[in-house]
Formats: structure tokens, sequence, C-alpha cells
């Protein structure tokens, strides 16, 4: 049993906690290097999910858990349902109205988050999204980075500056735009757009990073750069990334998960996934014979 | 030897024909529409701008401007030679001078003073349709566009509004008629006209009566919105779904409600595309006769509106909003269908046709300069 003490970090959230998840089943054969329930900030369990109220599943049956303060890693080939996972993760799939979660629990922090108590709002101040095309807004720098706040109500100036200061030196793009915090966003380079998107997504403080393929529209330089931020990130947040370029993996990740065709084929640590996986899939996969 | 001479020379002529014959469609709506300008501007622009007449005269004839239509008197003074002179002018002339010499005296209908009236009440009747069409084609727009469940239903509302968009303007105007002037609305007033009041109750220190609000600013204003709201609708959604799908998510994933969403994340990037249409769609309802004809515009009125208007705060709003306007496009009506075409009418009838026409292409050219400005500025 997940229990939920005073400094359960679920207790932040707006909708009271009223049923702590149910103990989770021990996890599947794919699956030989566990991680311990303790350990785990998201645990996915026998998740199904469908984008046509359950005709066709594009996830089957998935069971994992995601450990708190790591890179895990999603691979797999286009289609193989690695984003459509990434997006149940802060419910983003609610934006398709005939999208269902068909069988399973998600439960991050021991939660369950699609119970019908929990507010997809609050979930998504807690788990954060970087997405595959840099997307700011067509403001300031600091009105970009500022928005998560201003949205929470926040309006103190001091507040605003402190925390748009330290969310991009802490996104390593200070020391590039300190001195045009006020010109258009649209003005940085790809890269920076990009790492602009992650200080807009820590400002507001998530326990999560979920980053869908954040390197795939940056040339290397610029993708190095997001690598190297991602390795900084680790230490403060979880970070759930999905990624189509396998080096990518390798450079970033401490636990990586293949998916093929909606199934989870295999999840271990990187380093076992790469140089010695148990699946004949995923060594096809990881060296290049297939996908 | 040349490989690539031509192997038919009879389908070479057949080509160039054809393409001379398309240019030659293509260039005569072009001449049409340069000739019907032309033609407004010769006979209008020495009405506006007597300078340009062969007599000559003031830059602008501000009195065409700032006078409301009156009669046209003409005469012959005593020296034989022909003179007009708007009615008020007239009676004011003859007043002081009892004695002139007032011979062949003739009047014509509408012909004189100025097209104040009509030019200020199709402003107000704009103002009144936009505001309305506004507020509620962008709420029908944002909830078709970002709250409604797409699905069979939200497809039908869709077509039936594009269908409204197709229903006749006199349709509009009939419409208009019977539930706007006709059936009973709520409107304050200071006096309850028992035949027309349907129940009155007592507030504000006056009533909030249940009448018709008969030939009226409001009914034709809102007569027009109802005509331009499938314009208004349509070009909303096209703005909030040129929007790229990325602001939505980013704003949503930052944790933001639907609402706060749409406010800071979709409508001000959406409001130029809004701007834009509804400039446009000013210049539609600006032209339209069918649906005020029954609704709200007269020939002829004395004052303008506001000199017209009793009462204090809402009460004169709402005098205001149930008296009946002039409106430049029935006004053009009038003096072309009403009265002959003789020498003294001719200035009225080319004069208000060419204003009529410098105002509406000024909205159409603020449109697309708004277009073009924004496209430039608003790029993502």
């Amino acid at each position: 049993m997940v229990t939920t003490s005073p400094s359960d970090p679920m207790t932040e959230l707006a909708t009271p906690v009223e049923s702590p998840a149910k103990a989770s089943p021990s996890t599947k054969a794919n699956n030989p290097n566990p991680i311990a329930e303790q350990d785990a900030m998201i645990e996915i369990d026998d998740v199904s999910f469908s984008y046509d109220m359950g005709k066709t599943n594009v996830l089957k049956n998935i069971s994992f858990n995601i450990p708190a303060g790591k890179v895990t890693a999603l691979i797999g080939p286009s289609g193989c349902g690695k984003s459509t996972l990434l997006r149940c993760l802060n419910r983003m799939n609610d934006l398709v109205d005939t999208s269902k979660v068909t069988t399973g629990q998600i439960r991050i922090m021991g939660q369950d988050i699609n119970a019908h108590d929990v507010d997809p709002i609050e979930l998504r101040k807690q788990v954060g999204m970087v997405f595959q095309k840099y997307n700011p807004f067509p403001k300031s720098i600091y009105e970009n980075v500022a928005y998560g706040l201003r949205i929470q109500g926040i309006k103190n100036k001091a507040r605003l500056d402190e925390a748009v200061e330290k969310s991009l030196q802490r996104a390593a793009l200070w020391n590039e735009v300190k001195d045009r915090l006020n010109s258009s966003a649209l003005g940085l380079s790809g890269g920076q757009q990009q790492r602009l998107c992650i200080a807009r997504t820590i400002a507001v403080n998530p326990r999560i990073v979920l980053m869908d393929e954040p390197c795939s529209a940056l040339d290397p330089i610029a993708t190095a750069r997001i690598e190297e931020l991602i390795a900084e990130l680790q230490e403060e947040f979880t970070i759930v990334i999905v990624t189509h370029n396998m080096q990518q993996a390798t450079r970033v990740s401490d636990r990586t998960a293949f998916f093929y065709l909606g199934e989870l084929i295999e999840y271990d640590d990187t380093t076992t996934i790469f140089g010695n996986p148990s699946v004949t899939q995923t060594e096809d996969y990881v060296s290049g014979r297939f996908g | 030897m040349n490989p690539f001479k031509s192997s038919s020379s009879a389908q070479k002529t057949k080509d160039g024909l054809l393409s001379g014959f398309f240019a030659l469609l293509t260039y005569l709506i072009l001449g049409c529409t340069l000739f019907i300008f032309f033609d407004i501007a010769k006979k209008g622009l020495p009405v506006l701008m007597p300078v340009f007449s062969e007599k000559g005269g003031e830059v602008v004839d501000l009195d065409f401007l700032t006078r409301m239509p009156e009669t046209l008197v003409d005469y012959t003074d005593e020296n034989g030679e022909k003179q007009s002179l708007a009615s008020s002018d007239f009676i004011e002339y003859t007043k002081a001078n009892p004695d002139a010499v007032i011979e062949n005296k003739k009047t014509n209908a509408y012909s004189g003073g100025g097209i104040a009236g009509p030019l200020v009440g199709t402003a107000l009747l704009v103002i009144v349709c936009m505001v309305v069409a506004l507020i509620v084609g962008v709420a029908a727009a944002v909830y078709l566009n970002e709250y409604a469940k797409q699905g069979r239903f939200v497809g039908m509302i869709r077509l039936a509004i594009m269908n409204l968009a197709g229903v006749p303007s006199i349709v509009f105007g009939l419409f208009g008629f019977a539930f706007f002037c006709l059936f009973p609305l709520p409107i304050f007033t200071m006096i309850v006209n028992e035949e027309k009041s349907l129940a009155a109750i007592p507030m504000f220190g006056g009533y909030l009566s249940f009448q018709g609000w008969g030939n009226s600013l409001l009914a034709g204003g809102l007569t027009l919105a109802v005509m331009v709201l499938p314009v208004i609708i349509a070009a909303c959604e096209e703005s909030l779904k040129a929007i790229p799908k990325g602001f939505r998510e980013a704003s949503l994933a930052l944790g933001a409600t639907k609402w706060q969403c749409i406010r800071t994340a979709v409508l001000p990037y959406a409001t130029p595309g809004i701007l834009t249409a509804s400039v446009l769609g000013v210049t539609r309802v600006a032209g339209e006769t069918a649906p005020i004809m029954f609704t709200a515009a007269v020939a002829l009125k004395g004052k303008l509106p506001w000199q017209e208007a009793d009462g204090k705060g809402i009460f004169w709003v709402s005098d205001l909003l149930t008296d009946s306007v002039q409106a430049m496009p029935y006004h053009i009506y009038t003096v072309a269908a009403r009265i002959p075409r003789t020498d003294a009418t001719a200035a009225m009838q080319d004069g208000s046709v060419f204003v009529f026409l410098l105002m509406v292409m000024t909205f159409a050219s603020v449109s697309i300069y708004l277009r073009i400005h924004f496209r430039k500025k608003l790029k993502w």
C-alpha cells in the first residue's frame, strides 16, 4: 500500500486524495529488473488505451514503473504508441474527444490519475510537457516563461522576475537571453526556442517533465545542448523522454522501454537494453535490423 | 534537323486562341469595373468637391456632408437667372426678401441639402450590427471550434449557419420586420403606449415595456447582425483554426483551464483575423438595402438621431435605439427610384452614390491593409 503521509506530494494537489491506490501487481516477465514500488514515481499498471472509444487499442496492457529522479526513455518505431503513452501521463489525450483508457491504471505518486476526482489541470501543473515541435507563444521571452505562473494567478512582479531568471538559468538559456527578455521569443534559434519551452515548463515546478521527441526538429549542436540540459535537470525532476534516436536514448537515459505495435516489449536499464537485451525484437531494433 | 520542332501546328493555334479568349473575358470584367468606377467618379466627384466641376468652387462641399436631405426648390429670379435652394434656405430667403421675384417655382423631392442623415444612420446601424454580431459570432465560433464535441450535431449546426448565409436579404428583412418590429420584445420607455405594449414593468423611474420595436435603429441593426452572422462565424472559425495546435497544447500542459487557454493562447492570436473579417462584414452590411427597408430606414428625417432622443441615461439610449434612421443605401434607392433624373436632381443622385462608394471602398481598403499588416507581424 502507498500511504498518504502528510508530506505526500499528492496532498499538494487541489483535489483531495480519497482513496490511496491499490497495491501494484508484480511486474511482468518482460520486466526482469523491476523498479521497487517505493522508488516508482509513475506506476503504469495493465494500461490499454484507445483513440476510438475502445474499438481498437493503440496501447495494449502496458505495465511498468518509472523511477523517480531518473531519465526514462521510450523508444520504438513510429506508431508504436510511445507518444500516446507519454500523453496519457498528463492526460493530454483528453483533448481527443473519443480517446479512452480502456483497461488498467496509471498512478503518479500513488494516485490514479484517471480517477473521477482528479483534476487534469492540477495534474498538468505537476506533470509538465515539452513538445516535439518547439512551440513558444508569440510573446516576449519573459512572458513565455512567466505564462504558467500568470495563469496560476501570480501577479507579484518580483516573484515573477525571480522565477523567470531561475527557470532560464536552469534551462541554460539565461546568459544568452538576459539582455533581451522583452524581445519576441520567435527571434530565437530553434534550439534556444526549445530550451525556452523547457524553461517555461519547469517554471511551474512540476515533479515530472515529459519530453516528446524534444530534439527531432533540431540540429546536432542544439540537440547536444538539450541533452546536456536533460542530464542536469534529472537531479530535480523525473524525466520521461520519447525519442526516435537510439543514440540519444543511450546518452541521456537510465532506463529504456522498447515498444512495438502498442505493446511493451522490454523494459530495463538502458545499458542492458542496448548491450544485452533479452528479447530478440529489441535486439533487432536497437541494432538497426528493423525499424 | 530540329528535334524540338512543333509536331502539330493546329494544336498550337487552338491553344493560342483559347488563352486569348480567357484573357479577353478577364479583361472584360476589369474593363466593366473600371468603367463603373470612373463613371461614378466623373459624375459624383464634382458634387462632393466642386473644385473639380466646370464652374469651380470650394475644395469640399461641406454642406453636402453635414446637412440633412431636403426638398430642392428651383425658381427663376428677377434677372431671369435660374436659382436652386434647399427648401429651408428658400423659406428663409423669401422671409428675408418678401419682394423677391420668384417665377417658375418647382420643387424636387429629396434633392436638396446634404446626406448627413443617411451617413450617420448607416454608421449607427453598422455599429449596432457589429457589436451584436461580433459578440454572438465570436461566442458561437469559440463554442463550435473549442468546446463542442465534434460530431453530427455540431456538423448540423455548421450546415445551418452556412445555409443562413444563402438566405436572400429580403427574407432577412421580412424576418426582422416580423420578429424585431412587431413581436413584443423588452425595451425601456418613459411613456407606455397602451395599444402597442403587451406588458409594462415600472423600472428606473420609467417602464420596461414588452412591445414591438417598430421601425427602428435597433430592429435594423439586429436584422443586419443576423444576416452577417454566418460570415462572422465562418471567419472567426477560420481564424481559430489557423492558430497552431501547439499553442493550445503548450497552454494546457502548463495547467491552464480551457478558458484560460482560449483567452491567453488562442483568442489574442485570432483577433487580427476576426478584425479583418469584421471590417469586410461592415462593408457588406453597410451596403444592404433590403434588410433595413422594412425594419429601420426612412426616406426623410428632419434631425439627426441623437438630436431627437428624449429622456436620460438608459431611456435616452433606448429612445435613440427605437427611433427610425436614414441610411445610405436606402437613400440612394429613394433618390434613384422615386424621383426622376433631371438637372436639379442629378447632383444629389451622383453625389450620394459617389460618397457611398468611397465609404465602402475605404472599409474594404482598411480590411486589406489589416490583413497584410497582421500577416507580416504575426508569423509562427
